[in-house]
């Protein structure tokens, strides 16, 4: 862990592909309003407070435990330095689910095309290859209130053609389950190492939305399993204002978790 | 009024192979990890564990007694996946029922208000409708008149079916001798929908102490299991150890990352066991403030 950075400004120094990936983040929730981001992950969770900092001032923040935080404390900050606003209890949690009062920026172990997400089992799920943690809470969160994915390591194995356990669902699934499950069903974008990626297609499919500044739209395509929707002008996705950069190099992430995340 | 203190021995002793037993806590928070130890080292099988899952799971799994686990995952929180289930899962040992976290809170309120079920949009379009092939859907009755929303005209909604289960067991921070509990951490998780869910109910905690002064120990509002929803209370100290149950405890990560590591080394799962699991609560709980010492 690196801690000789604490409290230096750094602007000076290149811009990180981890910062790329936190503005990119936090862009999923501009204009979000007064809604609970529940963001897993560093860098999600750097991009939420990035946002709450600048320009979506009324995010809700939680916790990770059973409250409602004050401000956008640093990355890292001690369970027992936090100001806390209001109980949130898991059971509040689901009020809030079900109520579509959240944008949760959930990670994928897999996506695919129309994005479904797996992060219960990779195999035959009867008895997996790998089990991971289980389908959680993603099946409720992706037919309840608009969800964003979180793969901080873009390969073919992340961006497969069919995952192997649909937990959260995707655009084909919510359609075919008919409006019980397309009614609140808003998968937004998927931020991953490379890129920034969305579903405004005709067919609702997985679009390149913007390559990250030293990525190719090739490589892009190299890491991914499926067929993306790629448009003739692929923009980069944008850099971090001055603003945006002290606050997470001297405010919000002095300690550089983000490295840990992405690699500087 | 009845006395309802018991041991956790007396908790165990009412446990058939077979059983359906609901866990409560979530993750690695607040599990009542001395009844745990106990089913560990008794002689029942074949359970069916329903949990907002932790290393109870890990452990009974570990131990040899689960057939089934009904969950939405199995976590010890600053450890993502407890790698005792991963285990169990990998090696095909244990079936499961895979269930978004919010069907399972939907469960256990329908079995609570006994009702057969509950509607939820959660797990439409998902796997858990394809790995679990008994779960069925249900449309709405209000597809006209005044009741009627034209949004979900035609919506079908999952049945989420009532999680009964045959025994209940948390652990709170107090208890009093009638049977009301008090939770005076942040969450107090599903603890009275478990206990709501089943045909035998028990608390352990903390501390035990006189009916009418668990007001004394912390709000009122915090006792939120009254004793309409307990049949039995156990005073077992530290009975949550190694799971965090705050403001008495917190989690022992130091000691958590000792069993995790045993999932993969056969010979120190052998001396784990030995040391923590094959000896009584007293014993275990000796053998933890020894390490501790240890570690000093």
């Amino acid at each position: 862990m690196s801690t000789t950075s604490t409290g230096t400004p750094s602007s000076g120094d290149a811009v990180t592909r981890a910062e790329i990936c936190a503005v990119a983040c936090a862009e999923a929730w501009r204009d979000a309003g007064e809604v609970m981001v529940s963001p897993f992950g560093t860098i999600p969770a750097l991009g939420a407070r990035l946002a709450k900092l600048t320009f979506s001032p009324d995010l809700v923040l939680t916790d990770g435990e059973a409250a409602l935080m004050v401000g956008a404390p640093p990355i890292g900050t001690p369970a027992d330095q936090l100001v806390r606003e209001a109980a949130m209890p898991y059971r509040t949690v689901f009020d809030v689910v079900w109520s579509g009062r959240r944008h949760i920026m959930m990670m994928a172990s897999q996506i695919d095309r129309t994005g479904n997400q797996n992060l219960s089992a990779i195999g035959d799920w009867a008895q997996p290859k790998v089990q991971l943690i289980g389908v959680r809470g993603a099946p409720g969160n992706s037919v309840n209130h608009p969800t964003s994915y979180w793969v901080p390591d873009h390969t073919r194995r992340t961006f497969v053609a069919e995952v192997d356990m649909v937990s959260g669902i995707g655009y084909a699934r919510a359609a075919e389950a008919g409006p019980g499950a397309s009614r609140y069903h808003d998968i937004r974008v998927v931020v991953s190492n490379l890129g920034v990626f969305d579903f405004e297609t005709p067919d609702r499919t997985m679009r390149l939305r913007s390559v990250h500044p030293g990525v190719t739209v090739e490589q892009v395509v190299e890491a991914t399993a499926f067929e993306l929707a790629v448009p003739d002008d692929v923009p980069e996705s944008r850099q971090p204002t001055d603003e945006e950069l002290d606050l997470m190099r001297r405010v919000l992430d002095p300690r550089r978790f983000r490295d840990r995340e992405i690699k500087a | 009024m009845a006395d309802k203190r018991t041991t956790v021995d007396e908790i165990v002793s009412e446990l058939r192979s077979g059983m359906t037993i609901g866990i409560g806590g979530w993750g690695s928070r607040r599990k009542p990890m001395a009844v745990v130890r106990a089913i560990c080292r008794s002689s029942v099988t074949d359970l069916t564990v329903v949990a907002y899952g932790g290393p109870d799971v890990g452990l009974l799994c570990a131990t040899g007694k689960v057939a089934k686990v009904v969950c939405g995952f199995v976590t010890l929180d600053p450890i993502a996946l407890d790698p005792h289930w991963r285990v169990a899962r990998q090696g095909g040992q244990v079936k499961l029922m895979e269930l978004d976290e919010g069907m399972f809170f939907t469960g256990l309120q329908a079995a609570a208000w006994r009702l057969p079920f509950l509607p939820s949009r959660a797990g439409l379009g998902s796997d858990v409708m394809k790995v679990n092939p008994d779960l069925r859907t249900v449309r709405s009755p209000y597809q006209d008149g005044p009741f009627a929303d034209p949004a979900d005209v035609g919506a079908d909604l999952v049945a989420v079916p009532a999680l009964r289960l045959d025994l209940a067991v948390v652990h709170a921070n107090r208890a009093d001798t009638a049977g009301n509990a008090q939770f005076l951490g942040p969450d107090r998780f599903f603890d009275e929908l478990f206990l709501g869910s089943a045909e035998r109910r028990f608390v352990t905690a903390e501390k035990v102490v006189e009916n009418g002064t668990l007001g004394d120990e912390g709000p009122l509002a915090a006792a939120t299991v009254h004793r309409l929803l307990t049949d039995g209370v156990a005073e077992t100290p530290h009975g949550a150890h190694f799971t965090a149950c705050p403001p008495d405890y917190n989690r022992d990560e130091a000691f958590q990352k000792e069993y995790a590591a045993t999932a993969a080394d056969p010979d120190a799962w052998k001396a784990f066991r030995t040391r923590y699991i094959d000896v009584d609560e007293a014993g275990y709980q000796a053998a933890v403030k020894e390490r501790s010492e240890e570690a000093k």
